[in-house]
């Protein structure tokens, strides 16, 4: 359940940074002025304010091995508070608030937060660990506005396509899997219980129906979205369950009583370790796949803005990294966790420093009625009219 | 502590004057009410008039206070909403039902026919499941809906599933307590004599208890139905764990809750008109007055 | 009232069955706290002691174990105070607006949490307070008071105004009736009306959802924060068979102090 709005907030965010960077006539402040950025980190103010996924700020209050929260308010003498929220709705609603210094916002999120004026520019130069992100999540439209970035990417994952190997014969190669009306896994498909979840349908239409030139899957004008919405309806009557929580396709991928459709990364891994449960295997099909991406975000009202950077320093430090990536289960955004983690290969299963793999991901962003293709004159629908639609889809 | 001459004299005061007493004892629970639950129902039903503008920009949406009936129309217009709404009322009915058939036979049981001892471990073990955490009960329902080899496909070769009948199932299970605790203690009050007249004079015993036991029990039976009925008209946790692909109005308003809220509060009206209602209907029985 | 033999047996029976259908979650739920899989499904597998190590070296549900004791205990004391008071107002009080109010005290417990949840949810932002354990309390208190009043209200209504008037009339003045004849009489009400809120509170989720301050976890909130990532579920377990064990506590006491009234009132 907290993870299928932070597409949705991830998605937000996405399509806030497409518009910005087309470089229209925005006249959202936070756009077109440079914006003032903080030249140093100074003092401690003692205390910092965090709103996290569960997971990302972890105290070794469950487990004492998985901590790093600690360590830092050891390092630091900022004492951390944690917030965890569920949704990128809710962290929205909440970092609007002006109570946190700093937050783990999805791609679905980020774009309100800017346009909202609610998160403020980061000095990338105060950023220690900035050289050692992936480029290919700095700078991007889910996380900076007209070349500003207003954050520091924390990790990311695919949504890929998993499947019972002993089932779903012969092998899917393309989402039309989980979109057949036919299927024979009628009631064994899950999919993912968000609005955001939308953007897979219109992947889908964007890679094979050319004739309603879908350009980007969180950028769609009426008649696009109408073609989309109805293939989410067809296919709702396939679907088994859906899922939104982690531990819920886990286990009935285990069972057997789902045995295709949407999944993390984590949860195929989840599957593979049970020794009881069938074969699984997931993969990035033919048209490519949805992804969302996690940004540290500062508040413009933070109370306490050097203890906050020294937050966003802490979090993306290699070894820090190393741990939330295989803790979380996602990829790190600093490619230097890659040496460090548990298991060698993390890097390379979450496919965190593959060129080839994450080219073919398009990643979560909030839709807005501005469209995020740069398509001017028409109206998109926003993130509000998704909600609404995914209201009328589960029926 | 104040001395027994003062006492006394606070004491004859209130004893003279009624409508003192009566301001000193509802003062502090009115004002609690109307201030923290009325004050805040009262704004909920005002936002639900706002709704959200796409700012020129067209990147964020902002607030617009001006009132206006746009979540009402969005509500009426599109069926959805009706058909959520129906579901969620029918689920409620179904779950109250199954747990009054349930709770009338166990609760008669432990407050008339088991032994002393036997009746004080039976109530603490009826109250007891309420102290284990909901959610975690609801995901031990998953590995007894399991189509796939959960407990009733292995005991009884079928299982509804994940869906409605499913979280119908779940919900009933879960709100059993709340229909057996009043009931119990409906019938505790009642004396056995009453229940002894009427074997005296005749009367079988399933007379009695359609003649003497439930009329008398009417109240104890709304208040459980209250918790049963209105507890599963706001849950949405449980369709996320066993509900399949189901929605409940609780589950549209926890997402619209974060994407647009006054159309959240719009809907949220609905649960409130029908459970006012039912209060009314319960008190025009005389029940809500034994409440 | 005569019930055959046959009956009899067949209501024990049902009982019995009942019961079974009650505790088996909960009973798979301890199972599970010894289950090497990390998983829900059925059937169990393996044993292990290892999420107990685990759990004794863990302090996040201790920690919110004493947050959620702490909500229950202050919002049930609240509860409690204005429960009785509105009690003792609408049974033993007639006037004008009588049912509106009775009306209005049923509502937070009537209406559905989510309901209840947002709505304090928005009044607390529109009056500007962040959400705190204050707010929690608050919210918690609001949907208790009708527990309490419901049980004690139920009691008053039973005990013939005739007692206390017979209190008066060799000399008592209202504190005395109050302590010697209606109190005794009215104590198992306050215990189980006490002791439901307490319960209710501690086990809330949805309308702690919306009113809980930042950083304060309770343990529904901690449940609910750690269950869905599966190398937290076994934790989750033990914690929930952990809760189990220790409500007998005050599950036995209540049962204890209201059994002695139960007698005393000629049942």
């Amino acid at each position: 359940m907290r993870h299928a709005n932070r597409v949705a907030a991830t998605a937000a965010v996405l399509v806030l940074i497409a518009t910005a960077c087309g470089s229209s006539s925005n006249k959202s402040s936070s756009t077109t002025t440079t914006p003032k950025v903080q030249q140093t980190i100074g003092k401690g103010e003692g205390a910092v304010s965090i709103l996290a996924w569960p997971g990302y700020a972890e105290n070794g209050s469950n487990d004492p091995k998985v901590n790093w929260v600690k360590p830092f308010e050891t390092a630091t003498g900022c004492k951390a508070t944690v917030k965890y929220f569920g949704t990128s709705d809710e962290a929205f609603n909440l970092f609007k608030t002006g109570q946190y210094d700093v937050v783990s916002a999805s791609g679905d999120a980020t774009l309100r937060v800017v346009a909202d004026g609610d998160a403020a520019a980061v000095n990338t130069k105060l950023l220690t660990n900035w050289n050692d992100i992936a480029s290919f999540l700095k700078l991007k439209p889910w996380n900076s506005v007209g070349g500003v970035s207003y954050g520091v990417p924390h990790g990311w994952g695919a949504n890929l396509l998993m499947y019972n190997e002993n089932v779903v014969k012969p092998a899917p190669t393309s989402w039309g899997a989980v979109f057949d009306a036919t299927s024979p896994y009628k009631g064994k498909v899950t999919g993912y219980d968000s609005p955001i979840y939308i953007a897979d349908a219109a992947l889908y239409l964007q890679k094979t129906k050319p004739a309603l030139k879908i350009t980007n899957p969180y950028a769609l004008d009426d008649t696009q979205f109408t073609a989309v919405v109805d293939l989410m309806k067809q296919q709702r009557k396939i679907i088994g369950e859906y899922w939104s929580d982690y531990l819920k396709e886990q286990d009935a991928f285990t069972k057997g009583s789902l045995v295709l459709g949407t999944t993390w990364q984590v949860i195929t891994n989840g599957v593979q370790a049970d020794k009881s449960s069938p074969p699984v295997k997931a993969i990035i099909p033919a048209e490519g796949s949805t992804a969302w991406s996690d940004t540290w975000m500062l508040s413009t009202k933070s109370k306490h803005p050097n203890c906050a950077y020294e937050w966003m320093n802490w979090i993306t430090k290699p070894d820090i990294q190393a741990q939330v990536a295989e803790y979380f289960g996602e990829a790190p955004a600093n490619l230097k966790a890659c040496s460090l983690t548990t298991n060698r290969d993390h890097c390379k299963l979450f496919g965190a420093s593959d060129t080839s793999f994450y080219s073919k991901l398009a990643y979560w962003t909030t839709p807005t009625a501005k469209c995020l293709d740069g398509r001017t004159g028409v109206t998109c629908k926003n993130y509000a009219d998704w909600t609404a639609a995914w209201d009328s889809i589960k029926g | 502590m104040i001395g027994t001459g003062l006492r006394r004299r606070i004491s004859r005061v209130l004893w003279r004057r009624p409508r003192l007493r009566l301001g000193l004892l509802l003062g502090g629970p009115l004002v609690w009410l109307l201030v923290a639950y009325i004050g805040s129902l009262i704004a909920l039903l005002v936002t639900s008039l706002y709704h959200y503008q796409d700012d020129p920009t067209g990147l964020v949406q902002h607030l617009s206070t001006s009132p206006s009936a746009t979540n009402y129309r969005r509500l009426l217009d599109q069926h959805v909403y009706r058909d959520v709404a129906f579901r969620t009322i029918g689920a409620a009915l179904t779950v109250t039902v199954i747990d009054l058939l349930v709770a009338l036979p166990v609760a008669f049981y432990i407050a008339k026919l088991a032994a002393p001892w036997l009746r004080r471990v039976l109530v603490v073990a009826v109250t007891m499941p309420l102290w284990a955490g909901y959610l975690v009960k609801g995901y031990a329902w998953r590995a007894i809906l399991d189509p796939a080899g959960g407990v009733l496909h292995q005991v009884f070769g079928h299982s509804p599933g994940f869906g409605l009948s499913g979280t119908t199932l779940t919900l009933a299970y879960l709100w059993l307590p709340y229909m057996i605790i009043p009931i119990y203690a409906g019938l505790e009050r009642l004396p056995n004599s009453l229940l002894e007249a009427s074997t005296d004079l005749g009367a079988k015993a399933a007379t009695t208890f359609a003649r003497i036991v439930l009329p008398q029990l009417l109240p104890s039976i709304v208040a459980g139905s209250i918790f049963t009925f209105a507890l599963t008209l706001g849950d949405f946790y449980m369709n996320q764990i066993v509900g399949g692909t189901t929605q409940f109005l609780g589950n549209v308003v926890y997402r619209e809750f974060s994407a647009n809220l006054p159309f959240a509060a719009a809907y949220a009206t609905l649960p409130i008109v029908i459970m006012v209602a039912y209060l009314l209907g319960a008190r025009s029985t005389g029940a809500l007055e034994e409440l | 009232m005569y019930v055959s033999r046959l009956a009899r047996s067949v209501l024990g029976a049902f009982t019995a069955l009942v019961l079974l259908v009650l505790y088996f979650p909960i009973a798979y739920i301890a199972r599970l706290s010894v289950n090497t899989a990390k998983t829900y499904a059925w059937p169990p597998r393996g044993f292990t002691l290892e999420w107990w190590r685990a759990a004794a070296h863990a302090s996040g549900p201790r920690d919110a174990l004493v947050r959620s004791l702490e909500t229950a205990l202050l919002a049930s004391t609240i509860a409690l105070i204005l429960g009785t008071l509105a009690s003792f107002a609408l049974t033993r009080h007639r006037f004008f607006g009588r049912n509106v109010v009775s009306l209005m005290a049923v509502l937070p417990i009537a209406l559905p949490g989510i309901v209840t949840g947002i709505a304090l949810n928005s009044g607390f932002h529109r009056v500007g307070v962040n959400l705190s354990l204050f707010t929690l309390v608050v919210a918690h208190a609001t949907f208790c008071i009708v527990i309490v009043y419901n049980n004690v209200a139920a009691r008053l209504r039973r005990l013939a105004p005739s007692l206390e008037e017979a209190s008066a009339d060799l000399g008592a003045d209202i504190f005395q009736t109050f302590g010697y004849v209606t109190f005794p009489l009215m104590r198992s009400a306050l215990v189980a009306g006490g002791l439901l809120a307490f319960a209710l509170s501690f086990d809330e989720i949805i309308v702690t959802t919306f009113t809980a301050g930042a950083g304060f976890e309770t343990l529904p909130l901690w449940i609910f924060n750690n269950m869905f990532r599966p190398n937290n579920l076994p934790l989750v377990n033990v914690v929930a068979t952990v809760v189990v064990l220790l409500s007998i506590v005050p599950v036995y006491i209540a049962q204890r102090l209201s059994d002695g009234v139960v007698g005393a009132t000629g049942h």
